[in-house]
């Protein structure tokens, strides 16, 4: 039992360790911190393509990470740092691609699959109506002595 | 009931049908280059031998390979032969010593054979990110105004260089002539 606590102490230091390997970035403010935060969540790394530059541990991450650090520096909005992102590894690298007629599939895809479907259940739904529509859902006289009849055999 | 409206589903699924299966050979870690169409950046670093500074200018003038690598580079070696070859057939090759320790560079290339008419020394691998290198080996075919015409990722063997790259590279030696 000891051993096990020694190990995951062990563990949760180490934990710590990594993590602190990785954020060593000191910034003028803490705006500056938030926009870091939120360009490598939204950037992607180039080369290990699951993953976005903020949680990867590959060379090419680590200087994309520092090229926005210096660029945060020298006081380039967010735009014009995705940009430079862009213009030298392709639309590829924004988790949110910007808009144009090549993502227009991806940005408008999903609601209009959506939209198609709803189209195809309203259409049925509404073709069931009108073939229920004409058969009235009151009995006729011979009808409802057929039904006191079905019932009667039931419960005599 | 419209009789058409049968074949939707089935006209449906195969088109899904054809994407997946195309989906199936294609290298996702294969990327456009964002470079083609664009000039060399600019850049101005020191070669590797240390005896002078070169500049994008100094690589105008003839269609060229400009291969990126570095000695931490594994599949680099396997290309490397490849390289040496295609130089002594009179290919023009740039090479760029992306983030690597430069004296083991000039070993690798004393050692190995140097088939770069120019070896860029990028230690930062700023000029790398500045052309959207990604890993090595990476090699990038400039026409003779130093524009980015096409970009190989990956090692260039033989197969690669006679199936892909030399009708290329011969398009811009073509081109270049008067």
């Amino acid at each position: 039992m000891k051993r096990w606590i020694a190990a995951i102490a062990l563990g949760l230091s180490l934990a710590g360790v990594a993590h602190a390997a990785i954020d060593t970035y000191e910034f003028a403010n803490e705006a500056d911190r938030e926009r870091f935060r939120d360009l490598t969540k939204e950037l992607r790394c180039p080369k290990c393509q699951n993953q976005d530059i903020a949680d990867s541990n590959s060379p090419i991450a680590m200087d994309l990470r520092r090229e926005i650090f210096r660029m945060l520096g020298e006081g380039k909005d967010n735009e014009q740092i995705i940009g430079f992102m862009v213009d030298r590894y392709g639309d590829f690298v924004r988790y949110k691609p910007a808009l144009t007629g090549k993502t227009a599939l991806l940005w408008f895809g999903p609601a209009a699959l959506l939209l198609g479907g709803v189209l195809v259940i309203g259409l049925i739904v509404r073709r069931r109506r009108a073939e229920h529509a004409d058969t009235s859902d009151t009995l006729s006289v011979e009808e409802r002595q057929r039904l006191d009849q079905l019932l009667d055999k039931d419960h005599p | 009931m419209k009789r058409w409206l049968m074949i939707v589903p089935l006209a449906v699924f195969l088109l899904v049908a054809v994407f997946l299966y195309r989906g199936l050979y294609l290298d996702p870690a294969e990327l456009p280059s964002a470079m083609i169409g664009k000039p060399l950046p600019e850049f101005s670093l020191p070669n590797v031998q240390g005896d002078r500074t070169l500049t994008q200018a100094d690589l105008l003038g003839k269609p060229a390979l400009v291969n990126v690598w570095g000695t931490w580079c594994i599949s680099c070696r396997v290309e490397h032969p490849v390289l040496n070859k295609l130089a002594e057939q009179g290919v023009v090759i740039y090479g760029i010593n992306y983030k690597d320790d430069n004296a083991a560079a000039l070993k690798w290339l004393s050692e190995f054979h140097n088939p770069y008419q120019l070896d860029i020394r990028d230690e930062d691998g700023t000029l790398g990110l500045n052309l959207g290198v990604y890993g090595a080996p990476e090699t990038f075919l400039i026409d003779a105004k130093g524009i980015i015409r096409h970009k190989f990722v990956g090692v260039i063997d033989e197969v690669v260089w006679r199936e892909q790259l030399a009708s290329l590279y011969q398009g811009l030696v073509d081109e270049a002539r008067p």
